[in-house]
This record gives structure tokens, C-alpha cells and sequence, in this order.
């Protein structure tokens, strides 16, 4: 990695990965918290908050990650970024194993993979100068940038929108959004390659907000970003990602581009969720009939529900739900579904009809016109894919391989 | 509940053993490290060698280490023999150590002396928990008010003046001066209003101290307090005031009162010292400090281990009230 | 600074000698200042509306616009916490069902408080006191009120839980806060600012500490319990997709004053004020196609203390030099009506307002 590069601002030689590329691989990912109890401090259980998820993030996209509190969205982003260690599972990072890698080995990395945090008040160290802290990465890596540290500090001080000359004030003197442009500062100082923000606008105000997305936005097309954007925020997701995965306890349930994510969620948590958005529209007010309402709260991490996590709150859960948990698989191309009865596709186990009891619960706070869409649609999928099926099957028997067993693959696992 | 409980004791019961294992540590390893010959100072610098040796011999210090503190341990809880010879010296349970040179177990010692330091303890206590957290609790409602400023100025008084001087002020003042009281100690058991006499001064004294450190932590608490949002709940539902103040925000000030109530008393019970020998009490305090003066080590193991002991006995009492007074302690 | 001496004056002064109003909540040109060792903080500086019951007003605004310190006004809490010297001042007029507030004995308001007019909070674990059952402080809410004995005021506690949708009632009521999920918590909050049928109730950022699908479920319990119980509610929040689910009306404030004030329908599809539309512009919408851009209000919110003199959205408007005379930057902007019910305070004329809307705002959201 050459640093020269930088100071001439726009145009910046990246590193090995050409857009498109696979950047970042995670596979099987895992992070289970102990549970101590006791004198002994004996482990008696673990909070399950990353529990085997696997996704890759391509050179210059912005992945969005969305879920509720407790999903392990943000555990999810410090192992990637290794602030934690994965209790297993791999991390690959330009097609190199970081998993585990210790804190030397891990010093050249953290220049290409940085972090921008929520809270832009406590991550920012209230006795350094903005100069300081944002020229600290030059002096952990050891790395003079042409021109001096404060030469750069100051470029890319006005490169994220703020006065150079503020070079010598410290945090208490920035407004909350001015601190977030400086987290985002400190963050592009070493030129990295992969940037994960935690939630980096939801501590903001709107009108804040909109500045800082804007800036994001800007920033990867100038420099060429790739980004892991985590929020619970699912209209700010939606506007600063190309796919998006949606987490539900420590498990991605649908990683799709935006645009079939948002259109026809196949997920009933996605589309819940989605459902679930106040929409700024007073017209829509008493359309309340769209509205997924879900019952109850997310269950603990700690003793995850069996077979799939979704199935306590989940109007569509059959007994398959409670046994077999549904891989994340594959069903239209570029859109990756775990649910064994999708909507806006076919139903991935069609002999089990019968829902369950608190499926039934659920389901009752569920307009029929929603039930009434969601099987139209389902069924009209699953005419659709036979179509092709058979199409493909005449045309070239094997490409048919892959869609049958994925039909098949929750009756075999059953 | 049961289970915290439990596990409380259980966690005491632990550090019971660690806290003896330490005293014998201080007391036994310590020293030989040091190079002092322990059998000596048992006995006392002027001592015949013989009676050394008997002494060395009684207290095993040349058994094993391992023998040493079983003994030790087996003195406290069923009591033990010292033997040298055809010498042998019973001390019953609890043995808290024995005194070679004045032929005496310790512990009837502390007993004798320990309600002196118990009342003077608890009776302070009273006193200064009435009247710091009133202080307190005033000033932090009557914030920036001349009360508030002159509450503190008389807690940073209460706080820097040392006890002698208080102590020697008052009894000067109201004994001596006014003749007001006869300040001399006469046992609860003789005197109620004679005990009463005696003890109130030191009370007062004492209590002047603790008060003020009491009112200075209420103070900044109720504050802190009365800023949460429960409180903002509490007057939103359309409560009195003295509600608000005196059952949701008192609730919550009394825990860091607790936690410090219970260590101050803890170690008050080890010995006053300077109250007790300003006032002339026959406490655990002034034993000590005979001690000292008299360099009788046993006497100075004995009030180590009573004092640790007292200490944590009112951790434990501490935490048990936590969990009366906050539910979330139960979980932990 | 030259709007200094003008409100400074009427802060303090007691008022209310205009007539009884007929709206059953109105606040008149409430000021709310905080004096500090910086300055004075005008957190409400000259807020007028009112609120019928059975209808609901949502109050939009960022960070520091008076919007939360306006309900605390309303239920006499501005001053609560506030031990010592440098009290809160208020002014002007509050008028709830016929009773004028500020003028009216303190303990009167208290006994108003918890039975006319209840409260929300953002944060329903902060807000429960963490010492005492669910059910004893429900309890306490309504013996303030009500002098019944414990054994009558539990039963109705759990008939409020059961009314909330907290899963066995009987058994929750004896819970703890830190036993509850955050949903439940809030929940257990609207039980207890309904146990005594209050006729305004004030919800402050109700759904801002909670999870998407439990905002939900929240804003759909407080949409029923509103029809039910026929109050006037007042909802706070910065998030527009909420005002717009539950109101009928909207203020929006901005430096501790309102800029636009009218019917939801005015506010989201004419509104009238720059800042309005900045703060449209500023939220990604999933209801719409993909934009492309955001549109950001540019700068920060006003310091309280030091709020620009003319109009206080002034250093960040875009329209600010289109009124002549530097209108904007020396004299305050008024409400003034721009159509039925709907107010906006801005120089510039009606039509360049309706003309930037339609043809640079609107096509661009």
C-alpha cells in the first residue's frame, strides 16, 4: 500500500481489488458471549450474538446491514473489523485469512479496514486537539504522509466538509454532526479500503443526518469505498446501500440487492420489518391494513428458538419451523432467503400446510388483504418457477440440478 | 432471593477463611521472613530464654506451616492447647490468641471491652445518619441557598477538624467548662443515665465527623437523583413533592449511604481509637493502643482479626439490605 | 440581539387576563427561559396552539427546539429538578379545559397532573423507577387521584396491563422494570398515564428508544387507546413518518419557536416554511422510489442562547436574501396565515413560497 497517493486527493491508485471483486469473505461467522455465574465464574451459558452467518462484500458496494437490538448486527461489524475475536467461523479479507490473526499481524490490515462509530461524542477523546486525533493513525502505523501529518490532517479536514483552520480546537467545540465528519475523517486517514460504520448517522438529527449520508455517499465515489454500513434505520439503509442482509438474532435471514429486497421481501421478517416503517405520508395514515404487526418481543439470544429463530413471532411458521432451521439459500438470483415458506416465491416446504398455534396468533394481526397478497403472489412464483423449471429441463437437463435440490433440500433435511 | 442469599453467605464464609489466613500471614509469616524472632515478641524483649523457648514451643513455630495455621484456624472455631512440656495452657473458643506474658486468653479481653465500642459505635451512628442525611438531603434541595452554603461549610469543618480537637473542645466546653455532664464512662449494666452521660459526648463528636462526610455524599447524590427521569415520572403522575423527595428519590440515595454505612461501622467496631482515648473509654480501641504501647502482640492479633471480622460482617449485612432495597441486586 | 429587550421584558410577568379560551388545550405565546451562567436559554420563546380533544398534534423538531421543554411546560414540570437559585421562567398562558395553568396554585396543578393530563417518556427504563414493582407504581398513579384502597387500585393496575397487551397481567404487575423487554416497558408506562383517564396525554418521543416493529405495535396501541379514551394527545418526535402516522395536526418548531403550524395533509404536501422542506428533503423515504440525492438542511441547529436575530432558520436557509431590506436577518418573521388552519412564519412572500415548492422541492423528493 503507497500513502504518497493521497495527497493528491482525488485520484487514488487502489490496492488490489477491482470493483466487483470479492473484498470481504465471512463464512460460518460465530461470536458467543460467556455467561459467567457464581464464585467460580463457571460458564453457564453463552449470548449467542453472531451465530454463523456467511456473506462477502465486493470492492466498492456498500452492504447494508439492518435488524433490531439484539440481532448482532454491531458484534457482526466488530469481528470483521477483528475489535473482536470470532469464536469461530472465518474472516477473509482480500482473499487473506484474518480470523486470527494477533494484534502484529493485524497492524497492516487496519490500515485497508476502518471504523466509524455512532456515538460521534464518546468516541472521540475529549483532551486531543482534532488534529491530534485524526493524525493518530499516521502515528500508530508509523506513516508520514507527503507534506507532513498536518498538511494531510487539514485535507482531509475540508475533504469531509470541515473548516482546515479548526485544526487546533477541540471535540467539545463541534456540533454532533461536525463530530461524526470528524470520526469519518479519522477513519479515511490511512486510505482504507473497506470502511464499517456503526450505526453513524442515528445519533444525529435529521437534518444532520441527511448531510452525513450525503457525505458517505460522496466519499465513496471520490475514493472508491467499499462500505459496511450497520443501522437499524431501514429508510437510511435503503438509501445508502447496493444489498442489503437483515439480521435476526445473530443470523442473516435475507441478503438481497436493494431493489428486490425492498420490492419483494422473501422473508416474513424482512417484509414485517419493512412493514413495520412509520411512513411520512399522512394520506397513508389509516392504511393500517399493510402493517405487519408482529407479536411479542425478539426472544433472548441466549437460548435462540429451535429450527428457524423467526418461528414464535411468524404468521407463516409450520412444524418445519420448529425443527429445521432453513438454510440461506439462494432462490432468485441475487437474493438469498432462510425460510422455509417465502413470500413473493414458492413455498420451499409445500407438504406442511399446518400452521402452528402461535403462527395462527400471529397471523390474526395480519390483515387478510396482506395473507390474501402474500399467497397470490407465493403462487404465482412457484407457477413461474415451474415454467422455467421445465423450460430449463428441455433446454439443458443440468442447469436444473441446483433449483431441484433446493426444492428438495428442507423435505431431505427433514 | 434465597439463592443471592446463599450465595452471599457463602461468598463470606470464603473470605472468613482468607481473612484468617491473612492475619496469620501478617502476624506469623511475615515476620520470620523479616528475620524476627516471633517467640520474642510474644513474650517480650526482657524475656529469660527459657520462657522463649517454652513460648516457641506452645506455639508450634517450629512445626510446619501448614500445622501453624491449622492450629490457628483450629483455635478459632473449637480452641486449642499450648503446650510446652508438662506447660500446657488451654484457650477455649474462640482463641483469638493468648497472652504469654499477662497469662490471659485474649478473647475474654475483647469481650469485656467490645460493647463499649459497639455502643459508641452504633450510638454515633444513629446520630450521624439523622442528622448528615437530613443536612444532605436539605441542602441538595435548597441547592446555592445560604442553608445549603453554610450546611457545607460545617461539613468541610466536620470533615477537616481532627477528633481530638473536637473531642478535647467539648469535653472542655461541656464537662469542664459548663460542668454540664460528668463525661467520665460508667458500664450500661450500672447506669443507664450515668452510660448516657458518659457516652453522649463522644457520640456527638464522632458523629460531628461521619455526619459530615455523610451530608457531603447525600448531597451530591440526591442531586444526581433528583435529576433521573424516574423522578420526572413520579411529579408527572401528579404525586406531593414530599412523596417524590421522601420515597422515590430517598430510595434510591440510600445505596451508596448503605455501602458506606456499612464500612464505616465495620471499622469503628475495630476501635475508635482516638475517640476512645480522647474520652477514656475502655474500648477495643484503647486496647490497642495499650497494646502498642505495651508491645503485646497478642492483644494487637486478637483486635486484627475482631476488626476484619467485624468488617466483614457488616459487608455482609450491607449487602443483604441492597437487595431488600434494589430488586436488580437479586439478579447478580 | 435586537429582539433581546422585547421578550426579555415579558418573561416573569404574570399573566392571564385575556379571556377563557374555548379550545380545550391552548397555549399562548408560552415562553420558557433558563437562565445559566452562559446566558439565558430560551428553550420556548413564544409558542402558541391549540389542541381539541379526541384530536392529535404532533410536535416535529430536532434537538433543542423546544419541543420536549414545551411539554414540560404544559404539565408544570419545567421546573421540576430545578433545586437552588436560577429557576426556570415561564410565561404566558396555558388554558386546559378552562383552567389557566401558570397563574393557577401549584398544588392545584399537581392535583391536574397524573389525572387531566399524563405523560410519556422517551425512555421507559430511565423513566420506571427501578426500585419499585410495575404494579406499585401503576398503584401509586391512581391513589394520587383516586381514594380507594391498595386491593382496588391493584386490580385496576392489572386491568391497565391487561388493557396495554402485557401477557398475563396478574402475574407482570408484580414485576420489576429491568424484568420487562423495552416494548413492554412502554407499555407499562401508557398503562400508567392512562390509569386515570386523562384527557391530554403528552407522549415525548414515545417510540424513539424502541426497536421498528415495536414502535409498531406502540403507535397502534396509542392510535386505540386515543379512540377509546376521546383525549387530546400530543405526540413529540423528530421522526416525521410518526407525526404523520398519528396526527392531525403538526407544529413544527425550530430555536424554541413554531415556523409552520397546520392540518398534517398542509404540512407534508404544501408546507409553507424552508425548514419544513429541508427536513422532508433530509429523510430517505421508503415509500417513494429511490432517491438519488438527500437534501440537506446545511449547517447546525441554533445555539439557544445566542438564536440569530430576524429569523432563526436564517444562516442556514437557502431563500434567505430572496425578502428585500435583509428582511430576514433583522426582523422577526411572524406566523401569518397561508391557508385554512395553516401558518408558517417566513418573509417570503406566499407565492415565491408555493412557487420554490412546487417547482424546486417538491419533484426533487
Amino acid at each position: 500500500m503507497s500513502i504518497p497517493a493521497q495527497s493528491e486527493g482525488t485520484v487514488i491508485t487502489k490496492g488490489d481489488a477491482a470493483p466487483g471483486e470479492i473484498l470481504l469473505k465471512v463464512s460460518g461467522l460465530q461470536k458467543h458471549f460467556p455467561i459467567r455465574k457464581g464464585l467460580l465464574q463457571r460458564q453457564v451459558g453463552a449470548v449467542r450474538a453472531v451465530d454463523g452467518i456467511d456473506f462477502e462484500v465486493r470492492a466498492g458496494e456498500t452492504l447494508g446491514v439492518v435488524g433490531e437490538s439484539g440481532c448482532g448486527k454491531s458484534t457482526m461489524g466488530r469481528l470483521i473489523t477483528r475489535l473482536l475475536e470470532p469464536t469461530a467461523g472465518t474472516v477473509e479479507f482480500e482473499g487473506k485469512d484474518i480470523t486470527h490473526l494477533g494484534v502484529s499481524g493485524m497492524r497492516p490490515l487496519r490500515r485497508d479496514v476502518q471504523m466509524i462509530f455512532q456515538d460521534p461524542y464518546s468516541s472521540l477523546n475529549p483532551r486531543h486537539t482534532i488534529g491530534t486525533i485524526i493524525g493518530a493513525p499516521f502515528r500508530l502505523q508509523g506513516v508520514t504522509p507527503e507534506g507532513g501529518i498536518k498538511k494531510e490532517v487539514q485535507r482531509l479536514l475540508s475533504v469531509v466538509g470541515l473548516n482546515p483552520e479548526h485544526y487546533n480546537r477541540y471535540p467539545h467545540e463541534f456540533s454532533g454532526g461536525q463530530r461524526q465528519r470528524i470520526g469519518i475523517a479519522r477513519a479515511l486517514a490511512l486510505n482504507p479500503k473497506l470502511v464499517v460504520a456503526d450505526e453513524p448517522v442515528s445519533a444525529l438529527d435529521v437534518s444532520i443526518q441527511a448531510q452525513v449520508v450525503n457525505l458517505l455517499d460522496d466519499l465513496q465515489q471520490e475514493l472508491g469505498l467499499t462500505y459496511v454500513i450497520i443501522a437499524h434505520d431501514l429508510s437510511v439503509v435503503r438509501h445508502v446501500s447496493d444489498r442489503i442482509a437483515v439480521m435476526y438474532l445473530g443470523k442473516i435471514v435475507e441478503l438481497a440487492d436493494r431493489e428486490s429486497l425492498y420490492k419483494a421481501p422473501m422473508h416474513p421478517y424482512t417484509k414485517a420489518l419493512m412493514s413495520a416503517v412509520p411512513i411520512p405520508d399522512p394520506r397513508r395514515k389509516n392504511a393500517k391494513s399493510e402493517r405487519i404487526l408482529l407479536k411479542g418481543d425478539v426472544p433472548s439470544p441466549i437460548s435462540p428458538p429451535s429450527g428457524c429463530r423467526f418461528h414464535t413471532r411468524c404468521w407463516k411458521a409450520t412444524q418445519i419451523c420448529t425443527t429445521t432451521e432453513p438454510p440461506l439459500i439462494e432462490l432468485k438470483p441475487g437474493q438469498r432467503v432462510a425460510c422455509h415458506h417465502p413470500e413473493n416465491f414458492e413455498d420451499q416446504a409445500p407438504q406442511d400446510t399446518v400452521l402452528l398455534s402461535v403462527a395462527k396468533e400471529a397471523a390474526e394481526l395480519v390483515s387478510d388483504e396482506v395473507l390474501a397478497e402474500s399467497a397470490e403472489t407465493s403462487a404465482a412464483v412457484a407457477a413461474e418457477v415451474a415454467a422455467e423449471v421445465e423450460v430449463a429441463e428441455d433446454a439443458a437437463p443440468e442447469a436444473s440440478e441446483d433449483e431441484a435440490s433446493e426444492d428438495e433440500a428442507p423435505a431431505k433435511e427433514k | 432471593m434465597l439463592a443471592y442469599l446463599i450465595r452471599r453467605l457463602f461468598a463470606a464464609a470464603v473470605m472468613l477463611v482468607v481473612i484468617i489466613m491473612v492475619v496469620f500471614g501478617i502476624f506469623f509469616l511475615v515476620p520470620r521472613w523479616a528475620g524476627v524472632d516471633i517467640a520474642t515478641s510474644f513474650v517480650g524483649k526482657q524475656a529469660d530464654p527459657a520462657a522463649v523457648e517454652a513460648v516457641r514451643q506452645k506455639l508450634g513455630l517450629s512445626d510446619p506451616i501448614y500445622a501453624q495455621v491449622w492450629e490457628f484456624f483450629k483455635g478459632i472455631f473449637v480452641g486449642r492447647t499450648y503446650a510446652a512440656g508438662g506447660d500446657v495452657t488451654n484457650c477455649a473458643a474462640p482463641c483469638f490468641g493468648y497472652s504469654f506474658r499477662s497469662e490471659q486468653a485474649i478473647w475474654p479481653v475483647l469481650t469485656d471491652r467490645f460493647p463499649v465500642t459497639l455502643g459508641l459505635a452504633l450510638g454515633a451512628a444513629v446520630l450521624w445518619l439523622i442528622f448528615g442525611v437530613a443536612a444532605g438531603v436539605l441542602s441538595a434541595l435548597k441547592r446555592g441557598s445560604i442553608w445549603d452554603r453554610g450546611a457545607m461549610l460545617v461539613a468541610l469543618a466536620g470533615v477537616s477538624l481532627p477528633i481530638y480537637f473536637t473531642g478535647l473542645l467539648s469535653l472542655a466546653i461541656f464537662a469542664f467548662g459548663l460542668n454540664w455532664i460528668d463525661a467520665s464512662y460508667v458500664p450500661l449494666e450500672d447506669s443507664f443515665s450515668g452510660w448516657l452521660g458518659g457516652m453522649i459526648l463522644p457520640w456527638i463528636t464522632l458523629a460531628f465527623l461521619y455526619a459530615a462526610m455523610y451530608a457531603r455524599i447525600t448531597r451530591a447524590t440526591m442531586m444526581e437523583i433528583l435529576g433521573e427521569d424516574y423522578i420526572r415520572t413520579a411529579r408527572a403522575k401528579g404525586l406531593k413533592e414530599q412523596t417524590v423527595i421522601g420515597k422515590h428519590a430517598m430510595r434510591s440515595t440510600m445505596t451508596p449511604i448503605l455501602t458506606m454505612l456499612g464500612m464505616d461501622l465495620g471499622a469503628l467496631i475495630g476501635g475508635a481509637i482516638l475517640t476512645e482515648t480522647t474520652f477514656n473509654l475502655p474500648g477495643l480501641g484503647q486496647a490497642v493502643l495499650q497494646a502498642i504501647r505495651n508491645q503485646d502482640l497478642p492483644v494487637i492479633l486478637g483486635v486484627t482479626l475482631i476488626t476484619s471480622l467485624a468488617v466483614l460482617f457488616a459487608n455482609l449485612v450491607v449487602d443483604i439490605l441492597y437487595a431488600v432495597i434494589d430488586p436488580r441486586v437479586r439478579l447478580a | 440581539m435586537t429582539e433581546l429587550s422585547k421578550t426579555g421584558a415579558a418573561v416573569g410577568e404574570p399573566t392571564g387576563t385575556s379571556p377563557a379560551p374555548t379550545a380545550f388545550l391552548e397555549v399562548r405565546d408560552l415562553k420558557v427561559h433558563f437562565p445559566t451562567d452562559d446566558g439565558l436559554v430560551k428553550s420556548v420563546d413564544g409558542l402558541s396552539f391549540q389542541l381539541e380533544k379526541g384530536k392529535t398534534l404532533g410536535i416535529v423538531g430536532e434537538s433543542g427546539s423546544g419541543k420536549s421543554v414545551t411539554s414540560l411546560g404544559i404539565m408544570g414540570l419545567h421546573t421540576a429538578g430545578q433545586y437552588g437559585r436560577r429557576k426556570a421562567q415561564i410565561s404566558g398562558e396555558i388554558w386546559l379545559d378552562g383552567t389557566e395553568l401558570l397563574s393557577a396554585d401549584p398544588d392545584q396543578v399537581r392535583r391536574l397532573r397524573g389525572r387531566e393530563m399524563a405523560m410519556i417518556f422517551q425512555d421507559p427504563l430511565s423513566a420506571l423507577h427501578p426500585y419499585f414493582t410495575i404494579g406499585h407504581q401503576i398503584v401509586e398513579a391512581y391513589r394520587v387521584h383516586h381514594n380507594v384502597d391498595k386491593k382496588v387500585a391493584k386490580r385496576r393496575a392489572v386491568e391497565m396491563l391487561d388493557r396495554v397487551g402485557i401477557p398475563q397481567p396478574d402475574k407482570r404487575v408484580d414485576s420489576y422494570p429491568h424484568e420487562f423487554s423495552g416494548g413492554m416497558r412502554q407499555r407499562a408506562m401508557i398503562a400508567m398515564a392512562l390509569v386515570n383517564n386523562p384527557e391530554l396525554l403528552i407522549a415525548d418521543e414515545p417510540t424513539t428508544a424502541l426497536d421498528v416493529t415495536v414502535q409498531a405495535q406502540i403507535l397502534d396501541l396509542i392510535r386505540d387507546l386515543q379512540k377509546e379514551f376521546g383525549s387530546a394527545v400530543i405526540i413529540i418526535t423528530h421522526d416525521l413518518g410518526v407525526v404523520a402516522e398519528l396526527s392531525d395536526d403538526i407544529l413544527v418548531m425550530y430555536g424554541g419557536r413554531c415556523v409552520e403550524r397546520g392540518p398534517a395533509e398542509k404540512v407534508f404536501y404544501e408546507p409553507r416554511h424552508p425548514y419544513t422542506w429541508g427536513l422532508l428533503g433530509s429523510m430517505p423515504r421508503l415509500d417513494r422510489e429511490q432517491q438519488e440525492r438527500l437534501i440537506p438542511v446545511k449547517g447546525s441547529p441554533p445555539s439557544l442562547i445566542n438564536i440569530p436575530s430576524g429569523c432563526a432558520f436564517n444562516p442556514r436557509c437557502p431563500y434567505a436574501d430572496i425578502p428585500k431590506d435583509d428582511l430576514t436577518r433583522t426582523v422577526r418573521p411572524e406566523l401569518a396565515e397561508v391557508g385554512s388552519q395553516h401558518w408558517a412564519a417566513c418573509h417570503m412572500t406566499t407565492e415565491q413560497r408555493e412557487r420554490i415548492w412546487t417547482e424546486e422541492i417538491a419533484p426533487k423528493l
